[in-house]
């Protein structure tokens, strides 16, 4: 079965005063029929970038500067290179009006964080469904607003047909998440976007929300990207997952295995930072030191700098994820030199090198020359003090 | 029930009585209520539908937190979890007299805050330090790290110039951040870092007792995972008591000894934390753990997931306040229902009530709600009317009878729950605020 959504190296770069930001730095993965897709990472890592360029929706000072992005049979993002290695983008890329009309909202629709965002606050949430609908299906307006009522009560708003004309602020958070889950999928699109959706709810709401998303997921077959920052709720949800570190891909496979069988240090780290909601942990190991700008990312493997299994070679080599299951195992890609049979390196030989882990016991402290995160988006020292 | 020697023995006002060891802040019987207009003659309500003059005097209160009694001994950490709108920030508040409470008593180390007023009052404060969540606005932006680290050390009278720079500086290094840093404003600052500099402003003038609210919510998992260890680390070399405020299940699982669980201004639940966590009693407990995702998907079970919108603090249920979405709200006495039945009764209500259907004819209603199990005798009689009122398409009508029948005469909805378990994980007194254990013994 061919993949509905292809990324391939994709890059997605802000142009700031200060210099590049690489939020998003060749990054790949799929996407197939009816599946739940997870990328996961922390603030920074460039996955909300990531999910916002597979809709084109980056704005100023950042743009697409390379890689394809492939949605069933359209080319969504695809570059040329002439002699001079410039790089244009290509012909064959949809034009903005084609995103407009044939993509965005009937092919893949997006939910945000923030609903408030989403919605208009001076229009009632039916009115807004309802034109959503009607612009989108080519309906009129009563057949739109039927389906309308229709959708509201199929994500689990009572009193629908009251509630038509009520204005966004009248509804509670978890009402207006519900209404842009119902938004995203009045046209049953192919894929849906969620970024970060439940981030600002209460856990009782998160709850009822992701028990109500699966259930639509299964009734419509519609795939989801779901970017999330919370591995609980990767594991409550995701069939596959995408882990990002700093712009770059880190590991890929699926949850079960992402989870019991964790090929990338990172990810490890990650799990084992975590505070637990099903048993007492007595002390938590938490990743040393702080993510480093993507302005200036340290060299070789991004993640050296705080990974407890670097070596010399991981100054130097930058790997791109890559399959490392044993046979008869599902692809379970990691970007990880450790597995030196797959990537070809010397890693065991190689010396492991001095960085935070090894500095001492205080992982807490968090010293002043790897890089203090400055607000003012200042150059500073950044922590691969390593660089050669 | 456990055959642990009951601890609910002796007189008891409340759902934690200190049985061992010295509690160092006692609060009793706390009550907050806002005004919930202000402005001039926001006290005038024009209602057009009244007979006679269309305008009343009062206002609205919303009671955002009501008789919440607990203490937390010297040394431990007391978690207090629930959703946001709960209270807990309100609560926190109130103890440490940011806001004065409507009743209620305060005691710490003895002396009972709410009656203490103006120099009394600021003077004990140094022994109290809050730290909020937002590590962004909570520091002056203009002030470098070492003046705001001084600041309170400054406004108690603590040290000389010289003397205040250097326990600044060795604060800093104990939290851990570098003392050189004491000359850098707050935006050279990651989160987690800007975190510390909090904690460092909040130990220089050694208090006993920090509450914590939310201070890691604003943190990435790896971040957050640095500054709690760190918080504890700060607490046996201080001997500091936590009162930890979050709405994270996990990260209170963590940090506590002993977890209060709050709901619509009210304590629920309150034990020591493996108690709690392993052997919960309350339903809105046993929903908020069923409801976090577990980051481990061989573990994902399905959760009993609630019904509903939190209420109004302005008009609370009465009784117990959580029982608009309980899914065990118990059966009025006067019916003799199996629990099938009960269940079907139950949801036929709360939909009727949430207008949560479409009414078609009686026949689908019946299928939809009662197929497998319809009450007889008065309580079938009083469906019976239920369904005439739908059928007529009076709404309001049919939810208020079905109150009436089935909500209203229910033990939730008349008194208020305080109930003392023997607890199986532990010695800390277990209190929860169910009818479900009304075998048990009350407290209040």
């Amino acid at each position: 079965m061919d993949p509905i959504l292809e990324v391939r190296d994709l890059q997605t770069h802000f142009f700031t005063a200060d210099g590049v930001v690489r939020a998003v730095d060749g990054v790949s993965f799929d996407v197939y029929e009816e599946e739940i897709v997870g990328i996961v990472g922390e603030s920074g890592a460039g996955k909300s970038v990531a999910a916002k360029s597979i809709m084109r929706l980056v704005e100023d000072p950042g743009s697409i500067v390379g890689g394809e992005v492939r949605f069933k049979g359209e080319t969504i993002v695809s570059f040329e290179e002439d002699e001079n290695g410039e790089r244009t983008e290509s012909e064959e890329m949809l034009s903005n009006r084609e995103m407009r009309e044939r993509i965005r909202g009937r092919e893949i629709a997006i939910i945000f964080q923030d609903p408030m965002e989403s919605l208009n606050p001076v229009f009632t949430v039916g009115g807004q469904l309802r034109e959503f609908i009607e612009i989108n299906r080519d309906v009129g307006e009563s057949r739109a607003r039927e389906t309308a009522v229709d959708m509201l009560r199929e994500v689990g708003i009572p009193e629908p047909s009251e509630r038509f004309g009520d204005y966004p602020h009248e509804f509670s958070g978890g009402m207006r998440q519900r209404v842009l889950i119902a938004m995203a999928l009045a046209c049953e699109p192919s894929l849906v976007i969620a970024d970060e959706p439940t981030t600002a709810l209460d856990v009782t709401v998160e709850g009822q929300i992701l028990e109500q998303v699966a259930d639509l997921q299964e009734k419509y077959g519609t795939s989801f990207i779901w970017v999330t920052h919370d591995m609980g709720v990767v594991a409550e949800i995701c069939d596959r997952v995408n882990v990002m570190y700093l712009g770059q891909m880190a590991e890929r496979a699926d949850v079960d295995s992402l989870f019991h069988d964790t090929k990338h240090p990172y990810t490890d780290a990650l799990l084992d930072s975590l505070p637990r909601p099903d048993q007492t942990v007595e002390e938590l190991k938490p990743i040393v030191g702080v993510m480093p700008e993507a302005i200036n990312p340290p060299p070789g493997c991004r993640f050296h700098t705080r990974c407890p299994d670097a070596r010399e070679v991981c100054r130097r080599t930058n790997p791109e994820p890559r399959d490392v299951s044993g046979p008869d195992e599902r692809t379970h890609r990691a970007a990880c030199l450790k597995h030196e049979e797959v990537f070809k390196v010397d890693y065991s030989a190689s010396a492991p090198i001095e960085n935070e882990t090894s500095a001492g016991f205080d992982v807490g402290r968090t010293s002043t020359d790897t890089g203090a995160v400055d607000a003012d988006g200042g150059v500073h020292g950044s922590r691969g003090g390593a660089d050669e | 029930m456990s055959d642990v020697s009951g601890p609910g023995e002796g007189a008891s006002a409340g759902p934690d009585v200190a049985e061992e060891g010295d509690p160092l802040l006692r609060v009793e019987g706390l009550t907050k209520h806002f005004a919930n207009d202000s402005g001039f003659l926001s006290w005038l309500n024009v209602e057009r539908d009244a007979d006679g003059v269309p305008v009343s005097v009062g206002r609205e209160w919303v009671r955002a937190v009501e008789d919440v009694t607990f203490d937390i001994r010297r040394g431990e950490t007391l978690g207090l979890v629930g959703e946001s709108g709960c209270g807990k920030s309100t609560l926190a508040r109130t103890v440490l007299r940011l806001v004065d409470p409507t009743e209620g008593d305060v005691y710490f180390e003895g002396d009972n805050l709410a009656a203490l007023d103006g120099e009394a009052l600021r003077r004990k404060r140094k022994d109290m330090q809050i730290i909020f969540q937002d590590p962004q606005s909570s520091l002056d932006p203009r002030m470098k790290v070492g003046p705001i680290v001084e600041e309170p050390m400054k406004a108690h009278g603590m040290l000389d110039d010289d003397g205040r720079e250097e326990r600044a500086r060795e604060l800093l290094e104990r939290v851990g951040l570098d003392p050189q840093h004491y000359n850098r404003y707050p935006h050279a600052f990651s989160g987690g870092q800007r975190q510390r500099i909090n904690l460092a402003r909040a130990l220089s003038v050694n208090p006993d007792f920090i509450v914590c609210d939310e201070p890691t919510s604003a943190l990435d998992a790896s971040i957050q995972a640095q500054v709690l260890n760190t918080m504890r680390r700060l607490q046996d070399e201080f001997g500091l008591t936590y009162l930890f405020i979050s709405h994270d299940l996990s990260v209170i699982r963590h940090i506590s000894d002993r977890v209060a669980v709050m709901y619509l201004g009210e304590i629920v639940e309150l034990a020591g934390k493996e108690e709690l966590y392993e052997n919960p009693q309350h339903p809105y407990t046993k929903a908020l753990l069923e409801s976090i995702p577990v980051p481990d998907p061989r573990k994902s079970e399905t959760r009993g997931v609630l019904e509903g919108d939190v209420p109004s603090p302005i008009e609370p249920p009465s009784g117990c306040r959580f029982r608009t979405r309980c899914p065990e709200f118990i059966a009025p006495e006067q019916y003799d229902l199996t629990p099938e039945e009960w269940a079907n009764v139950r949801a036929f209500t709360r939909r009727v009530i949430r207008h949560g259907f479409e009414m078609t004819t009686r026949a689908d209603l019946e299928a939809e709600f009662f197929t497998e199990a319809r009450p007889g005798g008065a309580a079938g009689e009083a469906l019976d009317r239920a369904f005439v009122l739908l059928e007529r398409g009076e709404w309001d009508a049919a939810a208020d009878h079905l109150r009436e029948s089935f909500t209203e005469p229910s033990i939730c909805a008349r008194e208020q729950p305080a109930y003392e378990v023997d607890p199986e994980y532990g010695d800390d007194r277990h209190f929860c605020a169910c009818h479900l254990q009304r075998d048990a013994e009350m407290t209040h």
